[in-house]
């Protein structure tokens, strides 16, 4: 089937995900987290009785609004391009993977938007009960969509409670619950929600800030920061430990992603944590063998502990698994290309056996994929039975590993911040601190580059598959000519620029207009 | 309880919601048919305002079917998903990139410092309006008169159709059927915004556009559905599995399952009773007729497709790549699970209508939106 593969065609099929999915997170995770803060700026008006919390929670309910339509323009792309774009994927694990998304459609979607309408629009027309009701199901259904779609996406990083059925040529689905609470699953889907959290804390820091600058809503902005200051602590402390717990389970599940993390190429008991490098240059650490770094700031041993809870424990490193490691139960990749190639053969035997009326033969094949020593030996290799170049199973390392330390990077700094912020907050100096909240409006973008570098480390972490070890992007793309992939990336490309431009202008002339004044509440 | 049903009933039973799903989808692109009329009805900027905030609290609705029948599709039969959207790749981005840029329309469309001007938005939504419901009615016309595609024995896809798809849109039945769903969509817009919108200048054009607008639809579709009562069909034999042309096999589908062939009939029935109402007398419960009976028409229509041993997604290709309920389906472990899911379908269609009935106990008034701060 790989006879004719055009490049072009995966790479710019895989360029148009990366695009839309890229656009899609940079509107989403700030739903996510400031839906939350609505609802509990709400739960205080409602409380309290106080208008000025019902002006201070319309505002940021002005600028959700914003954000929101884009990132729902950009997601309903996503769905359809598995089918668009990935039609063999599509087939192959759509007995598994179609659920989560009709799940997310059936109990998120519609939660979201029957409700969020009743939160714009139900102010002057349904009970302050009911619609305070309404701000929490909005900011649940938002998180149960991120739920369902990061099930999904983790059950591509791990596939569990399935199994490959020859005659159909595709994975069925042997345990629901398998998938959905699978460790990975969970993990990320906490991580995830924690980011949206940290994210729209800043944001919400950044402008209030700018407003106690200008002496404009000061009371509103002083509120606005102590509770996006609380949260935001909260969730990046959260957001470090889920970040460890991810780590765990990337060492279990995709270590050649941890290898390229960390830009570990041979591995080592006792393996250190880089807490920041400079990878040298591919040329440069063949030549000189080993050097992997020009610099780097190392902390001893914490990578082995980290991964495995033992300080000692063997780390695989990317030539562990390129050429194998025997004594450490390593396979090399050549070694799985084999196995897999012998798994890709008994199903192409299969259906000749089939098709050709040898029923004896198809018996026996077809009992290899029940087979529990096929299935370890062999089929679980099955994805690297697509291509023979060894080079095509390794991850890219650089991109991997700044993205992954950036991020954490970031992520640390975030606890930090917060801390700041809430220090000046209860000492009630936040209006002297002019230096700070002159940074603040600045440090927004921040969480949106580390919140982008943590995908860019799932996703790119782990090439060439698109079901870890079972299907690569080559096997896993729509057949088309690639021109029309390029016109597709184009027209979206041009898209989302447009309106994400509209967005950001239309964004900050609602900032600098402000709260509303509500006539006679006050 | 779904674990005693047989795989051939499960996949019925999915046909069944995906087909509720589609009708529903159908029914509620009365807000892409407002789209087009946006400059029909609104002769100023206050009456085009109304008309605008009576779909934008609409949309998300008509997007949220759109989302959710794309992933029931998937989740219950993932070969048509993988088939038809990687197979007719250019129908359906340019059906998606109608949907995008509406999606934004309506939140910027009258805010400041919007980039484009609230030009460009309503064209955007004039454009969702008008591909958004030609397209898709041409794409699942394609249920009938079939597309150019092979499955090789892993069921991966090869589209034969020189265009990915656009190709659907040279054959009149195809074409019959889109234009049918643009004109009923407007059809549907116009006794909405009659129930919707308290403005007399408003009522009046509508009902003066109905009339407009049902003469061509009522020309289409008459069209389409007399030319599929008399076309071949798609038929599967239910032992063999092999599909093959049978004449008259939509008729017969609609005799041979009565309830459906009532179905249809009330449902077209209630279509035009839902006009007529409206055109010769001054009602505005027009919507409640045309509206469920859209629902039951579609429904039927998808039913037949699917259901007596019909290929649904029938390949003229090659007959025998033609997917059929029973070999585009899901697994029976996956279909029981998602069988469950479905239960919840009834609890989120109270709280839709819950959440409708508290908002709409009154009319569109310019009134009102000069008090709302929400305004599209």
């Amino acid at each position: 089937m790989l006879q004719s593969i055009d490049w072009s065609l995966v790479d710019w099929s895989r360029a148009q995900f990366a695009l839309t999915a890229m656009y899609h997170w940079l509107f989403v995770p700030l739903t996510l987290g400031i839906t939350w803060i609505l609802a509990i700026m709400e739960t205080i008006y409602v409380k309290t009785g106080d208008p000025e919390w019902k002006r201070l929670t319309k505002f940021w309910m002005k600028l959700f609004g914003i954000n929101f339509a884009i990132g729902v323009a950009t997601g309903i792309i996503l769905e359809f391009e598995f089918g668009t774009n990935w039609s063999n994927y599509s087939w192959f694990v759509g007995d598994i993977f179609g659920a989560p998304l009709a799940v997310e459609g059936i109990m998120a979607f519609f939660m979201e938007s029957t409700f969020i309408a009743i939160m714009f629009f139900g102010w002057n027309k349904v009970s302050k009960k009911f619609h305070l009701a309404s701000t929490w199901l909005t900011a649940i259904g938002a998180n149960l969509s991120a739920l369902w779609i990061l099930v999904a996406n983790a059950w591509m990083q791990s596939p569990v409670g399935t199994q490959f059925n020859p005659d159909t040529a595709r994975n069925e689905m042997t345990n629901f619950f398998d998938v959905l609470f699978s460790p990975v699953a969970v993990n990320k889907f906490l991580h995830t929600i924690g980011s949206g959290f940290v994210l729209a804390a800043i944001f919400i820091i950044g402008i209030s800030a700018w407003f106690l600058l200008k002496k404009r809503e000061s009371r509103l902005a002083f509120r606005s920061i102590t509770i996006a200051a609380i949260l935001g602590l909260l969730a990046s402390v959260h957001l470090v430990l889920t970040g460890d717990g991810s780590a765990k389970r990337v060492a279990e599940v995709q270590p050649m992603k941890l290898a390229a993390m960390e830009g570990l190429y041979d591995g080592k008991e006792g393996a250190g944590l880089v807490g920041f490098g400079i990878l040298a240059a591919k040329e440069k650490r063949e030549a000189e063998t080993g050097e992997e770094f020009i610099f780097k700031f190392e902390m001893p041993k914490v990578l082995s502990w980290m991964a495995y809870g033992d300080a000692n424990h063997f780390v695989a490193g990317v030539n562990d698994f390129k050429n194998g490691n025997p004594e450490r139960g390593i396979l090399s990749i050549p070694e799985k290309m084999q196995r897999g190639g012998i798994a890709r053969q008994a199903l192409d035997d299969y259906k000749r056996a089939k098709a050709s009326g040898d029923t004896a033969r198809a018996d026996s094949l077809k009992g290899l994929f029940s087979d529990p020593e096929f299935l370890e030996n062999n089929f679980k290799y099955f994805g690297y039975g697509f291509h023979d170049d060894v080079n095509y199973f390794i991850p890219h390392v650089p991109i991997t590993f700044y993205s992954f330390h950036i991020m954490v990077i970031l992520g640390f700094g975030f606890v930090l911040y917060f801390l700041i912020f809430l220090f000046f907050a209860s000492r009630g100096e936040l209006q002297k601190r002019k230096f700070w909240l002159r940074l603040a409006p600045w440090v927004i973008p921040l969480p949106y580059i580390a919140s982008q570098a943590g995908w860019v480390v799932a996703e790119l972490g782990r090439q060439p598959w698109t079901i870890q070890d079972l299907l690569p992007t080559v096997a896993a793309v729509t057949r088309i000519d690639s021109g029309s992939v390029i016109v597709t990336f184009i027209l979206f490309a041009l898209t989302f620029t447009v309106l994400a431009i509209a967005e950001v202008k239309i964004m900050l002339s609602a900032i600098k207009t402000g709260p509303k004044n509500e006539g006679g509440t006050r | 309880m779904f674990e005693n049903l047989s795989l051939l009933t499960l996949q019925h039973y999915w046909w069944i919601i995906v087909s509720l799903l589609g009708s529903a989808l159908v029914f509620l692109m009365f807000v892409q048919g407002g789209q087009t009329l946006i400059y029909t009805l609104g002769k100023n900027d206050k009456e085009r305002t109304m008309l605008v905030n009576s779909l934008g609290r609409k949309w998300e609705f008509t997007f949220t079917t759109l989302v959710t029948f794309g992933g029931a599709f998937f989740a219950s039969f993932p070969l048509f998903y993988a088939t038809s959207f990687g197979g007719a790749y250019w129908v359906w981005m340019i059906i998606l990139l109608a949907f995008v840029i509406q999606a934004v329309s309506y939140e910027f469309r009258s805010k400041a410092g919007n980039f484009l001007g609230a030009k460009v938005y309503e064209g955007f939504l004039f454009i969702n309006g008008l591909f958004g419901t030609v397209l898709i009615g041409t794409a699942v016309a394609t249920f009938f008169t079939g597309s150019q595609f092979s499955l090789n024995d892993l069921n991966q896809v090869n589209w034969e159709g020189p265009a990915r798809g656009l190709e659907a849109a040279l054959n009149i039945r195809n074409i019959a059927l889109g234009f049918s769903v643009f004109f009923l969509a407007r059809i549907l817009a116009i006794l909405y915004f009659m129930n919707n919108i308290d403005n007399d200048a408003i009522f009046i054009r509508s009902r003066k556009h109905l009339w407009i607008n049902t003469i061509p639809f009522l020309i289409a579709f008459l069209f389409f559905l007399t030319m599929l009562l008399v076309k071949d069909g798609f038929a599967v034999d239910p032992d063999s599995k092999m599909v093959s042309m049978e004449k008259y096999k939509y008729l017969h589908n609609l005799l041979e399952m009565p309830v459906i062939l009532v179905m249809l009939l009330i449902g077209v029935a209630g279509v035009l009773f839902g006009i007529i109402r409206a055109l010769i007398k001054k009602t505005t419960i027009g919507i409640w007729f045309t509206g469920p009976g859209t629902i039951l028409t579609v429904l039927a229509l998808f039913l037949i497709a699917g259901f007596n041993n019909t290929a649904f997604y029938p390949s003229t290709f090659d007959l025998q790549s033609s997917l059929t309920i029973e070999n585009a389906s899901s697994s029976k472990f996956t279909l029981t699970v998602m069988s469950y899911v479905s239960l919840l379908v009834p609890v989120v269609v109270a709280y839709i209508w819950y959440a409708w009935r508290s908002m709409n106990r009154k009319q569109i008034t310019q009134e009102e939106l000069s008090k709302e701060d929400h305004v599209y």
